[in-house]
């Protein structure tokens, strides 16, 4: 089985497909039997709780967590046991809570390194970068330890340039961020969208995520409780967070 | 002036070879203390193709370091280091010794030290610059030495595999989800500290030596450690400072130094100067070393006495079994049983490494020998008691120091010891009378050390079940926790590195009544280390694996007899040492550790089956996701 950035190009499959698939760590299981498609070309929002599994399911769709039932697919493709170096360089760009860059690389030098994900070259990605976010042009040679939480994330999200198409998985953009920021995030990743690339992310900050989504679904407890278009899981939302907090 | 291109010439060697040392640390986080032995090893494999095969230099010098050296340094990650990367620091520390020791007993094995070799004069002639003598040598040196440096740093800053580097030693897991390969990244760093340390070895050979020597370059090679550790293990240009320091300050010793004192001081002086980099220098990540060993279940009262009977009886029935070299052995392996116990309290129940234990148990042998007519009462208990306060001292110095850091400082500790106290005060090749208390025939002699042996297993066993012994567990756990739950995390260390230099010093005195007579290469920094091996072998956290141990370590002379000479290996014992040690990675629990497994196996096995995933109460998972 191959797995590049050509066949996400012409399979017609979600581009991210868990269908009932059980996680966890050592004998503790997070996720008890979740499904959930990404279409391509979307904003996906993941929300719920602390603890109700939410980074598993991310950790299992990008590789780091080996399901131990159920069918991880992307793009159509099987990909249970892929390690992530390889899901990665198939167009998986996956950016963990407030751990998206290298920091004692500069700015440039950390693009240089995203551009191992795909078949991008380095002067491709770096000029779609610095297009898009400017200010990171004007900081490539800085250290990207010594940028600004928001222009880490912005760096950190420019991993989504490397293949053409992308997946691009965020967990809590939103954290620690002022919500002016957050807001200009949100409009770049609806930006990012309409040109293609395919986005979930996993919010505890639910209404900005809502605005920008195309689908969203509900966590609590390692199950998926809610999903829909965004307007109907808003309504569901309260139910779940309130559930979880008796 | 006149030592100038010497000290420069040295210190761009022990650049090289720390800066190898750095590259590999900061990429895969293993530190490696095997380095100096492959610089020597390729040191060796130069000269055997060069002068052995009558290979033109160059090429022997192209092959060695553009095939040989990556290729081992490959191999070695795949086969070793790769399984490592999660294993507890200890256990890494103890691989990568087992390495040091495998390839200095492999390299004896091969080019036996019988014969003077001499390295092939590559460069000769000389001239004066400023009234200064300057070998063509050493100009090639240090040539090399900056086309390293340049390469490095441009490989670093400028190539997608050297940025990849520096990714994965910021945050491996992000290099990962970036789509670099962690581990492929970390085979490449082994692969440059390869060549480095082989490139080392070699401009080592190529002109200050003037006969290879496997323990003086594998030394020669370490003495770059303290160099690194200047640069805190991070910074290759601190690293490069620091390697200078050392370089000039050994080369202006020799010039200036009385020849006295120069004897003494010449060759410790890089030791020295890694011992106050390791105390004054701030480090950074500091992890605490662990044991990977289960934990087991505790051994009450009752049982460990009635072991201990029973290891005294058996003790006595053997003795009386044996007789002649057999009988030595036996008793020999008895008394290092001592010493075995000392560690495991210090490092398998403390988790302090402490590399320097002969160290003590010569303290122990020198104070029962001199004191008190050399074998009374007296001397016993000088001998527990004056190693004991020498291990509070060092406990104070490298208090702070923890894991690699510690392990170093030991090993400088053992040095300094070596060359400092023990070859001055027995004279180099200089013996010392050790008497026995009490008894005099060899059998009666066997029995005394057995119920030592065991007094101090009981006595250990009863540590680790009291307060100290949880105080002592809780430390290796988390200091912090320790320092904020208002314990004196200070006291506990200081006290188990007391009574460990304690123990160790009472099996030295017991050792030498044994022997009648002990020398200082009894004593020394290699046997200390292999001594820490032999133990970890034998399954570091329990008493049953200091037993193991010492049986090991009896049985080693007799499998020398009758395998290793048939097969010409000359120390069979140290490779399988090395090579046990190595294999530690699959297994952190050592001998006793699969024992102890086996055992709990066929508990589980009669009583009921272990929980499986499905078995796992719903309630429980709940509230671990929820």
């Amino acid at each position: 089985m191959s797995l590049d950035s050509a066949d996400l190009l012409e399979e017609a499959a979600p581009a991210i497909e868990l269908i009932d698939v059980r996680a966890g760590y050592g004998r503790v299981e997070v996720l008890h039997g979740v499904s959930l498609a990404v279409e391509r070309g979307t904003v996906f929002a993941l929300l719920g709780p602390n603890g109700a599994g939410k980074t598993t399911l991310l950790n299992t769709a990008s590789g780091f967590v080996r399901p131990t039932s159920g069918c991880v697919h992307v793009a159509g493709f099987h990909c249970n046991d892929v390690a992530p170096e390889v899901l990665a360089k198939a167009g998986v760009a996956s950016i963990t809570e407030g751990r998206g860059v290298f920091p004692n690389l500069s700015v440039s030098e950390n693009l240089r390194v995203f551009t191992h994900a795909g078949n991008e070259s380095y002067a491709a990605v770096q000029e779609r970068a610095f297009d898009r976010f400017p200010r990171l042009g004007e900081r490539r040679n800085q250290l990207a330890g010594t940028l600004s939480g928001g222009e880490r994330q912005m760096l950190a999200m420019c991993r989504a340039f490397a293949t053409e198409p992308a997946v691009l998985l965020i967990d809590e953009i939103s954290m620690g961020l002022a919500p002016m920021i957050v807001h200009g995030l949100y409009e770049v990743v609806r930006q990012l969208a309409a040109e293609g690339l395919t986005i979930l992310v996993v919010e505890q900050f639910a209404p900005v995520a809502l605005s920008v989504a195309d689908a969203a679904a509900v966590m609590r407890l390692g199950n998926i409780v809610a999903t829909g278009k965004p307007e109907d899981v808003a309504a569901s939302l309260s139910e779940a967070y309130l559930g979880a907090a008796s | 002036m006149a030592y100038l291109p010497v000290g420069i010439v040295l210190g761009c060697i022990y650049a090289l070879s720390a800066s190898g040392l750095v590259v590999t640390y900061l990429t895969s986080g293993i530190f490696n203390f095997g380095h100096g032995a492959m610089g020597m090893f390729m040191a060796f494999l130069y000269w055997q193709l060069a002068v052995g095969w009558g290979v033109p230099w160059p090429l022997a010098m192209l092959i060695v370091l553009l095939v040989v050296a990556p290729l081992f340094g490959a191999a070695i990650e795949r086969s070793l280091m790769r399984q490592l990367y999660n294993a507890s620091l200890a256990v890494q520390l103890v691989v990568t010794l087992g390495l040091l020791l495998f390839l200095l007993y492999l390299a004896d094995g091969i080019w036996a030290p019988t014969i003077t070799r001499r390295p092939p004069d590559i460069v000769p002639g000389n001239f004066h610059l400023f009234g200064v003598s300057v070998t063509w040598y050493d100009v090639l040196v240090l040539a090399v030495s900056v086309a390293a440096a340049l390469l490095l740093t441009a490989f670093f800053t400028r190539t997608r595999a050297g940025i990849t580097m520096r990714a994965v030693v910021d945050d491996r897991e992000l290099a990962a989800r970036a789509g670099a390969s962690p581990d492929r990244t970390a085979q490449l760093s082994w692969v440059l500290g390869s060549f480095l340390a082989g490139l080392a070895g070699i401009m080592i050979v190529g002109g200050r030596l003037q006969q290879l020597d496997q323990l003086n370059l594998t030394i020669l090679v370490i003495y770059g450690y303290a160099a690194a550790v200047v640069g805190r293990l991070r910074n290759l240009r601190l690293t490069v400072v620091g390697a200078m320091i050392i370089g000039l300050a050994q080369a202006y010793a020799v010039g200036y130094l009385p020849v006295n004192l120069l004897t003494n001081l010449g060759p410790v002086i890089p030791i020295i100067v890694l011992f106050v980099a390791l105390l004054f220098i701030p480090h950074g990540r500091l992890a605490t070393a662990r044991f990977g060993g289960k934990t087991r279940r505790l051994t009450g009262l009752p049982l460990s006495l009635g072991g201990a009977a029973a290891f005294v009886l058996g003790a006595w029935v053997v003795s009386g079994l044996l007789s002649g070299g057999d009988m030595i052995y036996f008793g020999r392996g008895l008394a290092f049983g001592i010493v075995f116990l000392s560690l495991v309290l210090l490092t398998g129940y403390g988790g302090q490494v402490s590399a320097a234990q002969m160290t003590f148990a010569g303290l122990g042998a020198f104070f029962m020998g001199k004191l008190f007519g050399g074998d009374s009462i007296g001397g016993l208990v000088a001998a527990f008691v004056v190693p004991a306060a020498a291990g509070a001292v060092l406990a104070m110095i490298v208090l702070r120091l923890r894991g690699i850091y510690l392990a170093l400082a030991t090993v400088a500790f053992a040095y300094m010891m070596d060359n400092l106290f023990f070859n001055k005060q027995l004279g180099v090749g200089g013996i010392l009378k050790v008497g026995r208390f009490a008894v005099d025939s060899q059998r009666a002699f066997v029995v005394e050390i057995a119920v030592v042996f065991a007094v101090c297993a009981v006595a250990i066993l009863a540590l680790k079940r009291g307060e100290f012994g949880r105080r002592l567990a809780a430390v290796n756990d988390s200091e912090v926790a320790c320092a904020s739950l208002g314990m004196s995390v200070t006291g506990t260390k200081v006290m188990a590195f007391t009574l460990a230099a304690g123990v160790a010093g009472l099996g030295g005195a017991l050792f030498g009544g044994w022997q009648h007579v002990v020398s200082p290469n009894e004593f020394s920094w290699l046997v200390s280390l292999t001594v820490l091996l032999i133990i970890a072998i034998g399954g570091l956290n329990t008493v049953a694996g200091a037993f193991f141990a010492a049986l090991f370590f009896a049985l080693g002379p007799v499998i020398q007899q009758h395998l290793g000479d048939p097969l010409g290996i000359p120390n069979l014992q140290g490779l399988l040492v090395g090579l046990g040690a190595v294999s530690l990675g699959r297994n952190p629990g050592g001998i006793a550790g699969y024992l102890a497994d086996a055992g709990e196996w066929l508990r589980a096995r009669r009583s009921h089956a272990p929980p499986t995933q499905e078995q796992v109460p719903e309630e429980v998972r709940v509230r671990v996701a929820g």
